[in-house]
């Protein structure tokens, strides 16, 4: 790229704000799920579907309930529970001297920090024990099973970025080559590649890629490479169409007139002088290729678990639009800012490109 | 025209073969049977089964029956619905999708026009800028975001429109579905009108026309004319896939398309249902391309009809 089109591209206000959103969301899903203080596949049991808030939990009302199903578990009876401000205390009882790895539970359910016994009776059958209450906070709120939203939001965003970037990039290397061979060779050969192009168009793309996906048991490589295979087409025009228009220039023909091979006519003369279009088209293709992943993971066909991408997050939301719509809100303003930043982008781009405008 | 019409169906020929011996070959290379059930069946029903279905043929054979029946227009028995035949299925979904694809194209074609000269005609003031906005969200939300959020809007919250369901028909059963097929699509065609009016409107035809003093609703319309051919290129493909259904809008909100029958019959194996859903979107696909092409020549009598 070009100082001018930088230049250019630095004009446009929206272009830049586009950019700098999506520079932002790449760099919170890279290392935001490191600091929200949830791992993603963290469960908390307790706090299932908690709405999206910026105040700590637990609440005081919520403290006794889950304590109640802890003693459930654990052997002693919960005698008596005194609740303060950032801590309980806790008087058990039981048949039997009490062991104290039982409080392990205390500390695992995620609630309450490491428990230190008070006071101990002569017989170890009734035992004061205190233990300080963490604070968790869930931003964007949690899940059916009980996860930080925020943190699935971002490690969903990991995925769905590296599917988007990933195809985008295989889908444009596939086709820069097919549209400069095409566009270079010329003649009859040309005429043949294209009329296969045509072909491939007609296809029922999509179709082919949820067959590979239903029949071959989808992992995260197989739908990128479905997806890149779907998507090379356009760029195999737009390449070619531009090595038609170069191949003619006095540079190229001088270089040809030196003794250049076509090879490196064509690496060294030919795409370097398509990338600016490439670059555009190839932007504006990432969302289209994170749209479909999104679309495949929704219908249960894309990204499986333990992975998680922004259409599997959606679909979960879809289902638990009336009871929880933040599961929905969340994936899908993550999903629909970061297409909008790419889409314009990419037109950003085209336009810098473009000097008519 | 005529000649032109049966040369194209021609032409179409060899890629509907490709498509069909293409995804003949690999639904069968495809692990897993239609007769896989939890439970396997005793060996000699599933024998039978195959026997009947004339599966226990070596693939070739299989093919070149299919091949026949094929041009004999039947697409064969559905594996999974038994009792019906793959058309049987498509005569009952067919109607739904294109009632709802049909419309769904005139609104996106109706909205997208309006707001795309909207803009053309006012570049740079605020309408545009909102109709680019609106645009560009349009076309960043996915189709299952928009068709929950307006089912609890317009169907929990405000209780106007059913939230799903056919109801044979029933005007306010399609609202909701059609504006979620819709949308994407208007969003799609406004920035394509947009883009492709702004650059005839500046062309030297318009400047005479706008020095001679003619109004501008004339000017408009001269200049609409020839700003719709990008828009009618894109029409083939675009109508194509909204008359086969969409898997999503379909099952969200419970209609009986033909949309589902694809990830369903894959799913469960039905090689026939898959390969006719196949075969019927490839030939919508050549059909809707060839009516736009037709549109475009039409319009525009530049445009050579020859390939």
């Amino acid at each position: 790229m070009s100082a001018a089109l930088a230049r250019r591209l630095a004009r446009d206000r929206s272009a830049l704000v586009a950019l700098a959103s999506l520079v932002l969301i790449a760099l919170a899903c890279l290392v935001g799920p490191l600091l929200t203080g949830h791992p993603p596949e963290r469960i908390y049991p307790d706090f299932v579907r908690v709405a999206p808030s910026l105040a700590a939990h637990p609440r005081p009302d919520e403290v006794r309930p889950a304590l109640t199903r802890l003693a459930f578990r654990m052997r002693p009876t919960l005698e008596d529970v005194a609740l303060e401000r950032d801590r309980v205390r806790l008087t058990l009882t039981a048949q039997k001297p009490i062991d104290e790895r039982s409080f392990r539970l205390l500390s695992r359910s995620g609630l309450f920090g490491e428990p230190a016994v008070l006071e101990r009776s002569a017989d170890g059958r009734r035992l004061l024990v205190e233990a300080p209450l963490r604070k968790l906070t869930f931003v964007l709120g949690t899940d059916a099973l009980g996860r930080d939203l925020l943190t699935r939001c971002l490690a969903a965003g990991q995925v769905s970025l590296l599917i988007g970037l990933t195809a985008a990039l295989a889908a444009l290397l596939i086709g820069v080559v097919y549209g400069a061979v095409s566009g270079m060779a010329g003649g009859t050969v040309d005429a043949l590649m294209m009329r296969f192009l045509d072909i491939l168009y007609a296809l029922p793309f999509v179709f082919l890629v949820i067959m590979l996906l239903v029949f071959f048991r989808a992992g995260l490589w197989l739908v990128l490479v479905a997806v890149a295979a779907v998507e090379w087409l356009d760029m195999a025009r737009i390449v070619r169409t531009q090595t038609l228009s170069l191949k003619g220039r006095d540079f190229v023909r001088a270089a040809s007139a030196l003794g250049a091979g076509t090879g490196t006519i064509l690496a060294r003369h030919i795409v370097p002088n398509t990338l600016g279009p490439i670059v555009a088209a190839a932007t504006l293709l990432v969302p289209r290729v994170i749209l479909l992943e999104s679309f495949l993971s929704f219908l249960g066909l894309g990204v499986q678990e333990p992975d998680t991408s922004w259409g599997v997050l959606i679909a979960e939301g879809a289902r638990a639009l009336e009871s929880a719509p933040w599961m929905l809100a969340a994936p899908a303003g993550f999903l629909v800012v970061t297409l909008m930043a790419l889409n314009r982008l990419g037109d950003g781009l085209g336009e810098a490109l473009d000097p008519r405008l | 025209m005529i000649p032109l019409i049966l040369r194209r169906i021609a032409q179409s020929l060899p890629t509907l073969f490709l498509v069909v011996t293409g995804s003949f070959f690999l639904i069968r290379l495809a692990p897993g049977g239609p007769f896989d059930l939890e439970r396997p069946l005793p060996p000699a029903a599933m024998e039978n089964l195959r026997r009947v279905y004339g599966l226990d043929q070596p693939l070739i054979v299989q093919f070149g029956r299919y091949l026949l029946s094929l041009l004999r227009g039947d697409l064969g028995p559905s594996f999974t619905f038994r009792d019906l035949t793959v058309t049987d299925l498509f005569a009952r979904g067919l109607p739904v999708s294109v009632t709802l694809g049909s419309l769904a194209l005139l609104l996106a074609l109706a909205l997208g026009l309006a707001l795309g000269s909207l803009a053309a005609l006012n570049r740079g003031a605020a309408a545009d800028r909102l109709v680019g906005l609106a645009a560009s969200l349009g076309l960043a939300v996915p189709n299952f975001v928009t068709a929950p959020l307006l089912q609890i809007v317009f169907g929990l919250g405000l209780a106007w429109l059913p939230v799903g369901g056919w109801a044979d028909g029933n005007p306010k059963n399609l609202v909701l579905p059609v504006l979620t097929l819709a949308l994407p699509h208007a969003a799609g065609i406004a920035r394509l009108t947009r883009a492709s009016l702004a650059e005839v409107l500046i062309q030297p035809h318009i400047r005479t026309q706008r020095a001679m003093g003619l109004p501008r609703t004339r000017i408009a319309r001269h200049a609409l004319r020839g700003a719709l051919l990008p828009v009618v290129a894109t029409l083939g493909p675009l109508a194509a896939a909204l008359m086969t259904g969409s898997v999503v809008v379909e099952t969200i909100f419970g209609l009986p398309g033909i949309g589902r029958y694809f990830v369903e019959g894959a799913l469960n194996r039905d090689y026939t249902l898959v390969m006719g859903t196949v075969i019927l979107v490839a030939v919508m696909v050549i059909v809707f391309n060839l009516i736009a092409d037709l549109i475009a020549a039409a319009l525009d009598p530049r445009v050579r009809l020859s390939a």
